[in-house]
């Protein structure tokens, strides 16, 4: 029974900590939208910075995965 | 986690667990898995291994003035990652792009050999994209005291910014530094293994005959989708290193 309950809890933790997810979606999406507005304005100066972009994006994915980390900690470690 | 991962197998709905591809078994019979056992990693990394010398060598070996297929492909391969060297970490960063090649044409041939039915991903275990990025961690930090001694400890003490924020920022610098292995090998790992298990599950779906055209169209799309992701992680993972590398050649902000 007690076994039950804390591996209860560790699944609904896991799936809490899904929800980080969304955030480094919501910053990849922000990245790459404000990227392409800029580009759009002054698509000469783009190319040159298409490899910062790319920084961003793995800078802001970066906390994501660390919640994606969490839940595979709760589900196969705990 | 491999070990545990076909737990749930029996009492899920699926056929089979979308975790048990990850499984690291033998390739010759079943004994137990040691340091030196022959298995399916080691045979996916030779061929991994096999294939960027057949693709860089072979490929280039008849220097033609009309490139074939593999010569083109080699020359944009080098030609990108010569590039993204030289404009993230500068000129003198120059002198380490072997490593930062070795380490992209390596992740980039096992994220599509991976994308092989019946492959196994080599780098979606934390354990194989663990030690590159450790490596370039300490390489990186080696790096930066050979170069300038005690100076390098200015990379956590950002001169541009108010006196009453330095130390502040300086806690936050020393943290982002030290979970850099983390998140640079785990971003790879993770987008890998999600990837697959995501095919898998859809793969499941397939075998319930009311939703299995949807299910194969979902796999056709997601299929294409992690052909983009496993170069664009391999780009990734080449272009942070890029990043430290500059952080380690210029420490000062």
């Amino acid at each position: 029974m007690e076994g039950d309950i804390v591996q209860m809890g560790a699944y609904i933790g896991a799936g809490l900590a899904c929800t980080g997810m969304g955030g480094a979606a919501v910053g990849v999406g922000l990245v790459v939208g404000n990227f392409l507005s800029g580009a759009l304005r002054n698509p000469s100066a783009a190319a040159g910075q298409t490899a910062t972009m790319f920084i961003g994006i793995a800078f802001a994915e970066a906390l994501g995965i660390f919640s994606f980390l969490v839940a595979l900690l709760l589900m196969f470690a705990v | 986690m491999t070990t545990e991962s076909n737990s749930g197998a029996s009492e899920g709905g699926l056929v089979f667990h979308p975790m048990d591809q990850f499984k690291v078994t033998p390739l010759f019979g079943d004994g137990p898995v040691g340091i030196f056992t022959v298995t399916n990693v080691t045979f996916w990394m030779g061929a991994t291994l096999l294939c960027i010398v057949l693709l860089l060598v072979l490929g280039t070996s008849r220097r033609a003035l009309i490139p074939t297929r593999f010569q083109s492909i080699a020359e944009l391969a080098y030609g990108l990652i010569f590039k993204m060297v030289e404009d993230v970490s500068g000129k003198d960063g120059v002198k380490y792009f072997p490593l930062v090649m070795t380490l992209f044409m390596f992740i980039v041939f096992s994220n599509f050999l991976g994308l092989l039915p019946m492959a196994f991903t080599t780098t979606s275990h934390i354990a194989v994209t663990a030690v590159l990025a450790m490596g370039v961690f300490l390489f990186v930090t080696i790096l930066g005291f050979i170069k300038h001694g005690f100076g390098f400890l200015s990379v956590f003490w950002i001169g541009s910014a108010p006196l009453v924020l330095r130390p502040v920022l300086a806690l936050i610098e020393i943290i982002s530094y030290f979970v850099r292995p983390l998140s640079h090998s785990i971003r790879l790992a993770g987008n890998m293994m999600a990837g697959h298990a995501v095919i898998k599950v859809f793969a499941g779906f397939a075998a319930i005959a009311a939703i299995s055209p949807f299910s194969i169209v979902a796999i056709t799309a997601i299929y294409a989708l992690e052909v983009l992701v496993a170069f664009i992680q391999a780009y990734v993972f080449a272009i942070l290193t890029c990043v430290y590398l500059k952080d380690a050649l210029h420490p000062h902000h």
